[in-house]
């Protein structure tokens, strides 16, 4: 293969060629503007290969209400933006929005969650959207197969899931179709800027570029200082469990077990503070199995085929962050924990914002970096 | 389809197919031994029903999958025949639990 080492000079660079990177960056190409996406290698964390591809609302946004609100566009914008990116690339990504549970299987499980989502509703300006606690009996004849030490849980219409390996193949396939180069090995050490130009600097060449958008994951902690710009980020492990495929039977996503469209379960969600992907702890595989079996006991024979963990993006606050530099007109950060949730807005919102060189304040103004300064140390 | 390249020494193993009595050789994965007597599906794909058959013969590409003495979704092409294995083939789309 032969690298593209031509002195092209790009509209815009986006650093990062996972799903938020991706999204940008297809989005951009779009509208018609001359895009690079620089991505690292295949010793790279990558987040996007690892996740548990929920497209998610409840439980999103206690303590920042504006983060409930992006989310919820973001799904209820989902089905338009698939319907796009599937008839330009092909691929189906498998996006069904069933609505979703979050199962209880205790009393004080289900009365922590009923709090949670009561201070989480409770917050001034929170955007509305339907939510409810159900008993048992309510669970159930939504979800027959529960088992009986399930007391209860959380449902809400616009929670779903997606194919997340094919959503991110059709991003790909998309940055082609719309003439996006995709730099594979270009690992960003320095940026520079000289005469309105911004010069990205990788072991492969230099990348230059008009506009830059950081969407590394963890790695903008590193990258976001090169321009001026912010992105603390506190990273954790997780771990997931997937099975052997079964005929279709669950029919609505659980936060922590969800049936793929190729029939697979997927058991996760864990949460360590640990940035090596290389190993994982069986306790909590254990753990996750267990509470996976107690929830639908039809689990309990299925082989498993495989388990990873991987390192989610995670902010150190937990919500996004999308900020121009003031001090690098031009250069953009953009981080958030849900690649996957947030993809239909990353795609369909957030480029035209980039591309007329404006973060919108009505609708991302909450995201700024800045809110990190005020616990800083005068 | 198929058949043996050659007389092998190996001595005969009997195991069942779906209840029927069938002679493999000592040696043989499930696969071979199921491909050797002719079975033909050997699963119906868990979600679209498709009939499926041993292909990689080496592991990789989980289409050989079937019930061996009752347990479910074992892949036939990494497991030797034993004497007296109960084989059967998986043609109806395979569940969770049942």
């Amino acid at each position: 293969m032969t690298q593209t080492r031509t002195r092209t000079d790009y509209d815009v660079a986006v650093v990062g060629g996972g799903l938020l990177g991706s999204a940008i960056a297809w989005g951009l190409a779009r509208l018609g503007e001359k895009v690079a996406v620089l991505d690292e290698g295949d010793r790279a964390t990558r987040a996007s290969r690892g996740n548990f591809a929920l497209v998610w609302v409840q439980s999103k946004g206690l303590g920042m209400p504006e983060y409930a609100g992006w989310t919820v566009r973001s799904s209820n914008d989902y089905a338009a933006f698939v319907d796009e990116l599937e008839r330009e690339t092909g691929i189906a990504v498998s996006h069904e929005r069933p609505g979703g549970f979050h199962l209880a299987l205790s009393e004080e499980e289900l009365e922590a969650r009923a709090l949670q989502m009561k201070r989480l509703h409770n917050q001034t300006g929170i955007v509305q959207y339907e939510t409810e606690i159900l008993d048992a009996a309510e669970v159930k004849r939504m979800l027959p197969d529960i088992g009986p030490q399930v007391v209860g849980g959380s449902y809400c219409p616009l929670d779903g899931h997606v194919n997340s390996q094919q959503l991110l193949r059709a991003f790909h396939i998309g940055l082609h179709h719309n003439d996006a180069h995709y730099l594979p090995g270009y690992r960003v050490e320095a940026i520079d800027r000289t005469a309105g130009m911004f010069a990205l600097r990788t072991p492969l060449g230099d990348v230059h570029a008009a506009k830059v958008v950081l969407a590394a994951g963890n790695a903008n902690q590193r990258l976001a200082p090169l321009v001026g710009l912010r992105a603390p980020m506190r990273p954790e492990r997780g771990q997931i469990i997937v099975t052997e495929r079964v005929q279709p039977f669950l029919k609505h996503p659980v936060v922590t077990v969800r049936q793929t469209n190729e029939g697979s379960i997927m058991i996760g969600d864990s949460k360590e503070d640990s940035t090596d992907d290389r190993g994982m702890s069986m306790n909590i595989n254990a753990t996750m199995a267990d509470r996976a079996v107690r929830m639908f006991p039809r689990l309990a024979n299925l082989n498993v085929v495989r388990t990873w963990s991987a390192i989610r993006v995670m902010t150190e606050d937990g919500f996004p962050i999308y900020e121009q530099s003031h001090t690098h007109p031009g250069a953009f950060v953009a981080c958030c924990h849900s690649g996957v949730t947030l993809a239909a807005v990353h795609a369909m919102t957030l480029p035209s914002m980039i591309a007329e060189g404006v973060l919108d304040p009505a609708l991302v103004g909450a995201f700024t970096a800045r809110r990190f300064d005020v616990s800083t140390p005068a | 389809m198929f058949r043996r390249l050659l007389d092998t020494p190996q001595r005969a193993v009997t195991v069942t197919i779906d209840g029927c009595t069938v002679e493999a050789r000592l040696g043989d994965s499930v696969a071979a031994a199921l491909l050797a007597a002719g079975t033909r599906p050997t699963r119906a794909s868990p979600v679209g029903g498709a009939p499926r058959a041993p292909y990689c013969m080496m592991g990789v590409c989980f289409e050989c999958l079937v019930t061996i003495d009752g347990v479910g979704n074992r892949q036939s092409c990494l497991i030797p025949v034993a004497e007296g294995m109960a084989i059967e083939t998986q043609t109806e789309r395979r569940e969770a639990g049942r």
